[in-house]
């Protein structure tokens, strides 16, 4: 996190690496401000920056991809007078966390087949059901998977600015909310002329709890049952220390 | 429906991320929260439990979430309150751990049942439902009732209840003495009620207070005085089983969340009690009936209104 308060030092770092870069004939490069987000106690969302330099003029995309995680869509219907889950997809490889920024329009940049190939925009996530789903259900469930990530602002609801300093450097911001999924993401870029993707890189990034969150959260996945018994036993006194100050009333 | 309040919260003044919940919440929300139901059991001698997980997901805490959590919490509330009953001579033990032998399996039942309903996606709607079911009958009942009480304070010389009456269940065998409870009954009716509310406290996160204190008078016919002791003494071991069976199966307890509520929740109880104290019997249960139809009434128009979107999502283990 130091180093994101510094983010113009980054990028005067970047440039000097972007012409050594360009030296070796290196058409991208591009690096985060940092590798990890840290949820702490008083998290409420992070952004870290995206900087990088291209080897001459072109348009840069930026796809930022959460963890793969398995989610069921359940369609509410009226029953009886009362709204009840009845149909259900489950889907297999679902992005828990999915944002796109770009230096122009995506239309504009890319062919649709390069973009489907590259898995770019809502389109082609080629998200699959788990199970044989039936057919005619599965566009509606998977708009509705899309919309609901939306919603949540886990999914991105407009393209992202990549913006360009002179035509070699640029930089994104990338924006995670509090309820930002845990894992490790992965942040592609490509670099594109006249269409088609010319070079492209894929950098990591760890989001995480650290501290006192990380610890409660460990203790309880991995010893539950402890976790359980230390909880009643952290009940138990709190509630008999707050009886002492009212004994004998 | 659940995520009424759980967008766009303004004014928030000093944010904690709960680590199970996984989101973030003002602390002092739920540091008013705890107060305000602890003020509401102290006022009524109710765990509150029935209003704290309801009140839990309107401000954004996922439904299973909020219901392990309300069971941790009632833990300690439930010491503290027996704790003061203790030291008056108004627990009944013998009934007490009668009682929980029924609650234990309970539980045991309502843990199970509470990750298959998770499972199949139907766990929102059983809680709503059952909610509805259980707040608007007792809601009812206990206007009637205060109602009638009401009635018959102005209009003095009233019809007299008798002092001892037989039903059916006095046939049942493994009749057993409660000494304290100055009672002979059947041992398979406070186990019969244990588990009937066990069932319930795992699925809802409740201690069943609500409706354990009724039944105990007037099922059991157990006298008033011994009654909101007993009530919690069971309670505790009930709360703290399902505590360790979420934490173990669901992995659902919030141990931060838990305590928040709780040190908010024994301020309120304090200041709550005193409070009681002011108001006529009858008036407090037309208050709390009132109440209890409130949010009854809420969960049940939720139930019926066409939700904003009829999608929702659920993500699986990674």
């Amino acid at each position: 996190m130091r180093l994101f308060r510094r983010p113009l030092a980054s990028v005067v770092l970047a440039a000097a690496l972007g012409w050594a870069a360009s030296a070796t004939a290196e058409p991208l490069v591009a690096d985060l401000t940092s590798h990890l987000v840290a949820i702490t106690t008083g998290f409420t969302g992070a952004s870290v920056v995206l900087f990088g330099a291209t080897d001459g003029p072109g348009d840069v995309v930026v796809v930022v991809r959460g963890p793969e995680r398995e989610m069921t869509v359940r369609r509410k219907s009226k029953i009886l007078g009362i709204w009840a889950n009845t149909r259900s997809v489950t889907f297999a490889n679902v992005p828990s966390f999915y944002e796109l920024a770009a230096s122009r329009p995506i239309e504009e940049v890319l062919a649709p087949d390069t973009a489907a190939l590259y898995r770019i925009g809502f389109g082609n996530l080629k998200i699959q059901p788990l199970s044989p789903a039936r057919p005619d259900l599965v566009p509606t469930f998977t708009a509705a998977l899309i919309r609901t990530q939306q919603r949540n602002a886990l999914f991105a609801t407009a393209l992202g600015k990549v913006s360009f300093l002179g035509d070699r450097l640029f930089r994104a911001t990338i924006a995670f909310p509090a309820n930002v999924p845990t894992g490790t993401y992965l942040i592609e870029v490509f670099l594109i002329r006249n269409r088609e993707v010319v070079s492209g890189q894929t950098t990591p990034l760890v989001v995480s709890k650290v501290g006192v969150d990380a610890a409660v959260f460990d203790f309880a996945s991995r010893q539950s049952v402890i976790y359980g018994l230390v909880a009643v036993l952290t009940a138990v006194v709190a509630g008999w220390l707050a009886s002492v100050p009212f004994r004998g009333i | 429906m659940w995520d009424l309040f759980a967008e766009g919260r303004p004014g928030r003044i000093m944010d904690i991320y709960l680590p199970i919940a996984e989101v973030s919440l003002d602390v002092f929300v739920l540091l008013g929260l705890g107060a305000v139901v602890g003020f509401l059991s102290g006022v009524f001698g109710v765990g509150g439990g029935f209003l704290l997980t309801p009140l839990l997901i309107f401000i954004g805490v996922p439904p299973a979430v909020a219901v392990a959590s309300s069971a941790n919490q009632l833990v300690g509330a439930s010491v503290s309150g027996v704790l003061a009953h203790w030291r008056r001579g108004n627990v009944d033990f013998k009934m007490g751990f009668v009682l929980l032998g029924g609650g234990l399996a309970g539980s045991l039942l309502g843990v199970w049942l509470f990750s298959l309903l998770k499972r199949i996606g139907q766990i929102e709607l059983t809680i709503s439902i059952l909610y509805v079911l259980l707040l608007g009958t007792l809601g009812a009942l206990m206007m009637v009732e205060s109602a009638r009480a009401l009635w018959r304070v102005r209009r003095p010389g009233g019809a007299r209840r008798r002092l001892h009456q037989h039903y059916w269940v006095h046939g049942l065998p493994l009749k057993t003495r409660f000494r304290h409870s100055k009672l002979y009954i059947s041992a398979l009716l406070p186990v019969g009620l244990g588990f009937a509310v066990g069932v319930l406290s795992a699925i809802l996160g409740i201690g069943g207070g609500f409706i354990m204190v009724p039944a105990m008078i007037y099922m059991l016919g157990m006298p008033t005085a011994v009654v909101p002791g007993t009530s919690l003494l069971q309670i505790i071991f009930v709360a703290a089983n399902v505590t360790v069976l979420q934490a173990y199966s669901n992995r659902t307890v919030d141990a931060m969340l838990a305590l928040l509520l709780l040190v908010g929740g024994v301020v309120g109880a304090q200041i709550g009690s005193r409070f009681g104290t002011r108001l006529r019997g009858e008036q407090l249960r037309f208050l709390l009936a009132l109440m209890v139809l409130a949010v009854a009434a809420k969960l049940a128009y939720d139930l019926t209104i066409r939700p904003a979107d009829l999608y929702s999502i659920a993500p699986d283990k990674e």
